[in-house]
């Protein structure tokens, strides 16, 4: 029987939405125990959130949140209200790490910053995960993941090698920003959870998504303090730099070095064009790179994506497809790796889900449990955990504590 | 506490590029002992250039891009080929905790240090293999770079203009890469500090990235929908865009979600009667109509510079942030105040300006001691102190280009 490597951990959450339930669910899902707290009645935000399942909005139905949830545990709570801080705290106590990502204000006012826990448990690593972190003019500013991509400067490049000065900068897809955010945050958290072991001694860790995200291209951000450069999307004069259309979707190219270049030459059939000493060095392959480009684009129209791909793999040229979810979805590669897991959950059914891109040889990923339903583990924490009898429970529903 | 989070740590480092190299640098940064393993027969290429930049460099020592990702490394010359420098890396390998590597699927178990040889040598060893697309599986052989993870993962295709290109994104997808590798580590090192137990962990970077776009995923697999590139809108939030402003190119990205957000947004445009019209009655009509929408409020926010406009919204509880490039967040007084970057003395490059680690511990802090390493700077260090070599053997390993 496999072993779960961070079966040890015992974890509290209060976060919502994306970024915090991700850094979570990285940690549940190597078997650390992972307890949500949910605000009553309404739950977390995420749960109102699409994708829903056949697109019917049901708190239980979001493909977001079954997807960042998955292995945790769920209470509800009012941290707001007197009851609910002193069992919060009593949580705490007995966990190893809380995580939490709410204005820095609203902890100082309901009196749980890490000064207020760190004396209730003293191993406590706590994490708190803000948009501009914990000190610093914009503190308490508000910024959703739009307005972090951009703050933190990879927005700015993008489109890369934009061809229109007219058009906006635009931010990476999805909820990419958000989840890098929450995986950086897994990896302070489990970081501090090492030494503590080490020390017995707990820590507050101060995550600001935008420097997370800025972070990303620190390359970027240093090119000006080191040689005085701006970078924007409008670079231009790159060798192969945005994806080529083929019959039917795009591929990607990257020529790196001599050898790449010599290879995707030969691919070509090596073309009297191609042989231009001019193109002999890397400086002026990209240099030159407005009359090679077209070239090549003429070259890759005649193929399908997938031919190509296999083409110039072959040779050693790192070509990829543009991939959509449906590729991804139906790639052997990522069949045979164990990408995808089905997981049954009682009201959503079974569904398929992507599990991780790591394959542990000794505590592999593996779904224990779905994601939970609002406050399905309720008599489980309160009354097996915190000794609350059954009648205690229902009176402090009553009294929309949980 | 005085010690870093990660002091006692040691990684015998065979990485390189930034997917490889930035996952173990991560770990430098936090305080292990990171001997990274290279050679003049085969140079980590962002020692002499950056696609990413779009720069060729002097020398394998002037590398801003190298600096930047190797921060408090030891390096070690090891010429591969020789078999007596593969021994003295095993002998390296018995005295590290963690060996992280990625090169191509393969190359390992050909120099001869595969995980199954070298855990023989040292059976609680943790290994990481980061690859492409994974160490096995039919694509395990295939080669890939930042914008083949980011096209291959999804990223691309949900990235960029609508009626455009996909667009690969920068070089961050290869750092996005590192940090998943650098958190399998830390798990990894989590569970041997409980049990004794190392284990050897296959990394596809694809998969490292198409796992954060999960939510599209999700759609797929649970409605067969397939999601595209739509700049920077939202499913149901608007406005929810990047707005021009007064400037050279200047930018503010303001988001809105909620009925009070959209409130104090129109009064700090001063109610203009179109704030009233039934198509912005409520979040769906405003998202329905979001191109009239964007260009009512681009009439406004051309009148100010973007920090004029992200003061007056956030004062109001607005989410809004400028679209600052470089040289900007180099001046912002919010990255100056937190003290994310920071400069390092580099012996042949001079003063440095690095990043450091996006968190700040309490109790353990991060210091950068000192810059990427000249290449083979630790030679003496690792093979003398560490592996006992006498001055004369390593001398003689030298001009044999084993030690090269």
């Amino acid at each position: 029987m496999p072993g779960q490597a961070l079966r040890h951990l015992k974890v509290i959450e209060l976060c919502n939405l994306v970024t915090g339930p991700y850094c979570t669910k990285l940690l549940a899902d190597f078997g650390a125990e992972v307890i949500k707290i949910e605000p009553p009645v309404i739950g977390d935000c995420a749960r109102r959130q699409g994708p829903f399942l056949h697109d019917t909005p049901d708190p239980e139905l979001s493909g977001l949140f079954l997807h960042l949830n998955t292995n945790k545990l769920s209470i509800t709570l009012d941290v707001t209200t007197k009851t609910g801080k002193v069992i919060l705290k009593e949580l705490i106590k007995q966990a190893d790490i809380f995580i939490e990502d709410n204005p820095p204000l609203v902890m100082q006012k309901q009196g749980l910053t890490y000064s207020d826990l760190e004396v209730l448990n003293p191993r406590l690593i706590m994490t708190s995960i803000t948009p501009f972190g914990q000190i610093g003019p914009y503190r308490d500013y508000k910024g959703y993941e739009l307005n972090l991509h951009h703050a933190g400067g990879e927005g700015y490049l993008l489109p890369i090698h934009s061809d229109d000065p007219d058009r906006e900068p635009v931010k990476p897809g999805g909820i990419v920003g958000d989840c890098v955010c929450g995986l950086s945050a897994a990896l302070a958290t489990l970081t501090a959870a090492y030494t503590m072991a080490e020390t017995g001694i707990g820590q507050h860790i101060d995550v600001s998504k935008q420097d997370v995200l800025m972070s990303l291209v620190q390359h970027h951000v240093c090119t000006f303090a080191n040689l005085g450069e701006v970078h924007s999307r409008l670079l231009k004069g790159m060798l192969t730099v945005l994806p080529m259309e083929c019959q039917d979707g795009y591929i990607m190219i990257t020529i790196v070095n001599e050898r790449e270049w010599r290879s995707l030459v030969e691919c070509m059939g090596s073309p009297q064009w191609a042989l231009d000493e001019k193109y002999l060095s890397w400086a002026n392959r990209h240099w030159y790179s407005y009359e090679i480009n077209p070239r090549v684009q003429d070259w890759v129209r005649q193929f399908k994506k997938e031919e190509l791909f296999h083409k110039l793999q072959a040779k050693g040229v790192a070509a990829t497809p543009v991939n959509t979810a449906e590729d991804l979805a139906q790639s052997a590669q990522l069949q045979e790796r164990g990408f995808f897991a089905d997981i049954h959950h009682d009201l959503a059914g079974t569904l398929r889900y992507p599990t991780a891109a790591y394959q542990f040889s000794r505590t592999p990923w593996k779904a224990m449990r779905p994601a939970p339903l609002l406050g399905q583990h309720n008599e489980l924490v309160y009354c097996e955990r915190l000794g609350f009898s059954k009648n205690q429970l229902t009176k402090l529903r009553e009294a929309g504590v949980i | 506490m005085n010690r870093t989070a990660l002091q006692g740590i040691r990684v015998a480092d065979f990485t390189w590029l930034w997917a490889g190299a930035y996952a173990t640098g991560l770990l430098s940064l936090m305080g292990a002992e990171v001997i990274k393993i290279e050679s003049m027969t085969a140079v980590d290429q962002t020692r002499v250039m950056s696609f990413t930049i779009g720069k060729a460099f002097e020398g394998v020592e002037s590398s801003y891009v190298f600096n930047a990702i190797n921060l408090n490394k030891l390096s070690v010359k090891l010429n591969l080929k020789k078999p007596q420098a593969v021994d003295l890396a095993k002998r390296i390998v018995q005295i590290s905790d963690v060996v992280a590597e990625n090169m191509r699927p393969g190359t390992m178990e050909r120099l001869g240090l595969g995980y199954n040889v070298l855990k023989e040598l040292k059976p609680d060893i943790i290994m990481l293999s980061s690859s492409a697309f994974g160490g096995k599986g039919p694509l395990g052989a295939y080669g890939g770079y930042a914008p083949s993870f980011a096209c291959a993962s999804g990223l691309a295709n949900l990235t960029g203009y609508r009626d455009r290109t996909p667009n690969p994104m920068t070089g961050s997808t290869d750092l996005m890469a590192a940090i998943t590798g650098a958190f399998a580590l830390i798990t990894a090192l989590n569970y041997k500090q409980h049990t004794g137990l190392g284990q050897y962990i296959d990394l596809s970077s694809v998969e490292s990235q198409a796992v954060l776009a999960g939510d599209a995923i999700m759609d797929y697999l649970m409605n067969g929908r397939v999601q595209y590139r739509d700049g920077n809108r939202n499913r149901i939030m608007a406005p929810h865009n990047c707005y021009r402003c007064r400037g050279e190119d200047k930018w503010v990205s303001i988001a809105i979600s909620t009925p009070e957000e959209w409130n104090s947004f129109c009064e700090i445009l001063g109610n203009p009667s179109w704030t009233r019209d039934e198509k912005f009655a409520d979040a769906y009509e405003r998202w329905k109509n979001q191109e009239e929408l964007d260009r009512l409020v681009t009439a406004w926010t051309l009148n100010y510079t973007h920090y004029e406009v992200t003061d007056m919204l956030q004062k109001a509880g607005v989410a809004a942030m400028p679209s600052l490039s470089n040289e900007e967040i180099t001046n912002d007084p919010h990255f100056k105040q937190r003290g994310v970057s920071s400069t390092v003395e580099h012996p042949a490059m001079g003063k440095v300006a690095v990043f450091g680690v996006p968190w700040r511990f309490s109790k353990t802090p991060v210091k950068i001691t000192k810059a990427a390493p000249i290449m083979g700077e630790s030679n003496d260090y690792v093979f003398r102190e560490l592996l006992g070599l006498s001055s004369s053997e390593i001398s003689q390993l030298v001009d044999e280009r084993v030690i090269y």
